[in-house]
């Protein structure tokens, strides 16, 4: 039934893999220091992707596209944090969680209603980064550009966030505050400007995902992201929520398995891949319940 | 005795769903499909209010349990003539056998306990969030597998010609049906129990309580009543496709049951009908209602609202419209007090 997986399989694998690895960073960042897990986090992704779109309907440039993307999706994180994380920041983690998903919806139907209305159709395709997507051969495989943009950009981008958190205050703030959000504050770590920064953060990765989910699928409709997201969220629950590294390596894995059972399934049964890559997720889980990658078993009670 | 202590907390929301009953049989048959709408709302809802507001952890796969009944229900009604055009490929098991509209029930209500049995024992044993984030697993799984294989539905096409049998009586009967076993669980041992954990797991746990084992059983009971609501909704629609039961009604009935407040009966009730009624009236004004004037609505508007309206509930009130308490007549008596 398995066909066999060769190297062109595995470069597309590892590709969509390091684009999950970056939302799943954008999720743990977020998760570190509020406990909210960002069902939104999809759509702030889908908001770059239009802005891309109609930037490309505009005839601007690609570095203008560009640009207008990281302002619009920076700029709907900080609102997201300060009409909806700040408000809700005490209660329970279900809360939020379910508040979030109440956004992520809010702001798929506003898409929906804007591009019906204004459109008058489902989508709008975005072609400001499609030469990314034009395709080089290396070595007999087949490679987009947006494959090896994607595991450069999302190396550089945790390579930064290593350094940001490993060498600068801010960042041992950020470790604290994730850590133990209240004796962090109590040594005088500001909640504000740690919750500000690890959204501010995860608002520029959400860009460059949009980019390069956008080269990669340049049609952009209102359910844009929508099931990377779920895939990811799952993928980060399966790596191991509490901790940043768990997390990020669980969407990789996630991504990476995607885009391998992909090219293993014959042509013909790949409707079938969520059903796969899922039905893993839960044999994952029954295995090691508190998550792939984390080694010793936490208690299963959480106490906060 | 406790089970039955304080029972207007049951009677209360009964007699609520009860009017909408009896107002809807009085109403024009165009209209009288709202009403029937809210009332297998307030199924579907009190079903996931028994293992979301019990336990405290939030799930978006109920509505998979739900969308099994309803094929189960759904399949299995439609004469045996009519599926051989509709299911060509389907298994001789469901292609060729028909049964009764109760036994269709009996059917759902089994099929979404097993599934619910069998999802649980992997998933709770997870901690609260992550569980509930895993949950979209077996929500995706089972959209994909309803909406891709043939051999057990009409996957990416419409089944149609269900028997309508959810008319009033039947939506009424069968929300009712629901509220009463929800009120049965949550006042029995095992309810106590997981609400318990719910609170405090740490001293829940302390005492002797099993929370995977608690959680496990709400979630079945869940899935089974999600099943039933399940055969309640396909009956009422009278078709059914797979992307009818995925994230809009999962988004839908978690609204409903944020709004109405999370942790009561009385909340899920409440919340359900309130949120489709809104959602019905928006429906009807994409296409066009007059209200002294002309109101028409852009399609999408629906959901723009009801999203709004769960946003905003969570940030101004986050325990909901009823504060997550039980109906209470406690506004009765300081009325009374009052008046004297």
């Amino acid at each position: 039934m398995l066909a066999v997986v060769d190297a062109q399989n595995l470069v597309d694998a590892l590709g969509l893999g390091a684009i999950y690895a970056l939302m799943a960073v954008g999720i743990g960042l977020v998760f570190g220091v509020l406990r909210l897990v960002n069902f939104a986090y999809g759509q702030l992704i889908m908001a770059g992707a239009f802005a891309l779109a109609y930037a490309s309907r505009a005839n601007w440039s690609t570095w203008e596209a560009i640009l207008g993307c990281f302002g619009v999706v920076i700029g709907l994180s900080l609102v997201m944090e300060w009409t909806v994380f700040r408000p809700l920041r005490t209660q329970s983690p279900a809360v939020m969680l379910v508040a979030t998903f109440a956004v992520a919806f809010l702001l798929q139907s506003i898409a929906l209603l804007l591009v019906l209305q204004v459109q008058g159709q489902l989508g709008v395709p975005a072609s400001a980064v499609a030469q990314l997507a034009q395709a080089v051969t290396i070595g007999g495989v087949v490679v987009r550009k947006v494959t090896i943009v994607s595991v450069v950009v999302a190396v550089v981008a945790l390579g930064l966030l290593a350094l940001l958190l490993g060498r600068t205050t801010i960042g041992l703030q950020m470790r604290a505050a994730a850590t133990d959000f209240t004796t962090a504050r109590l040594l005088g770590v500001s909640a504000n400007r740690v919750i500000t920064l690890a959204v501010l953060l995860a608002g520029v990765i959400a860009a460059v995902v949009a980019v390069l989910l956008t080269a990669r699928t340049p049609y952009v409709q209102s359910d844009f992201a929508l099931h990377d997201m779920i895939i990811v969220l799952v993928g980060v629950v399966v790596g191991g929520i509490d901790r940043l590294w768990t997390a990020t390596l669980g969407g990789f894995v996630i991504g990476f398995t995607s885009g391998v059972v992909y090219g293993a399934l014959p042509t013909d049964k790949t409707a079938y891949l969520p059903s796969v890559v899922f039905a893993l997720v839960i044999v994952v889980l029954l295995i090691r319940p508190a998550g792939l990658f984390v080694r010793s078993r936490t208690t299963s009670v959480e106490r906060v | 005795m406790r089970l039955l202590g304080r029972p207007y907390e049951l009677l209360g929301p009964a007699a609520v769903v009860v009017a909408v009953g009896i107002v809807g049989s009085f109403t024009s048959n165009a209209t009288e499909i709202y009403f029937e709408t809210a009332l297998v709302s307030v199924a579907i809802v009190v079903a996931l209010y028994v293992f979301v507001g019990n336990s405290g952890v939030l799930s978006f796969g109920q509505l998979s349990f739900a969308a099994v009944g309803a094929y189960v229900a759904g399949i299995m009604t439609v004469p045996v003539d009519s599926k051989t055009g509709e299911l060509p490929d389907a298994f001789p098991l469901l292609r060729d056998h028909a049964v009764g509209n109760a036994t269709s029930f009996v059917l759902a209500t089994a099929i979404g306990a097993l599934y619910a049995l069998v999802a649980g024992a992997a998933l709770m044993r997870l901690s609260g969030l992550a569980a509930g984030i895993a949950t979209l697993a077996v929500l995706e799984i089972t959209h994909n597998i309803l909406h891709e294989w043939t051999r057990i539905g009409p996957g990416a096409g419409l089944l149609s010609s269900i028997s309508e049998t959810t008319g009033i009586l039947q939506a009424t009967v069968g929300a009712l049906v629901v509220m009463a076993i929800a009120f049965a669980y949550q006042r029995s041992r095992l309810g106590r129990q997981l609400r318990a954990t719910r609170e405090d797991p740490a001293a829940a746990q302390a005492v002797g309580i099993s929370i995977h084992r608690q959680r496990l059983w709400a979630f079945a009971l869940s899935g089974a009543l999600s099943g039933f609501a399940g055969a309640l909704y396909v009956h009422e629609i009278g078709s059914l496709t797979a992307d009818q039961l995925y994230l809009e009604l999962t988004f839908l009935s978690l609204a409903m049951l944020v709004v109405g407040g999370l942790t009561s009966l009385w909340g899920a009730v409440l919340g359900a009908l309130a949120i489709s009624g809104l959602d019905s009236f928006l429906g009807q004004a994409e296409s066009g209602v007059n209200v002294g004037f002309t109101l028409d609505l852009p399609t999408g508007t629906r959901l723009v609202t009801v999203g709004t309206v769960m946003a905003l509930t969570l940030i101004v009130k986050p325990s909901g419209l009823t504060g997550g308490r039980e109906f209470s007549l406690g506004w009765l008596t300081r009325w009374r007090r009052r008046a004297t």
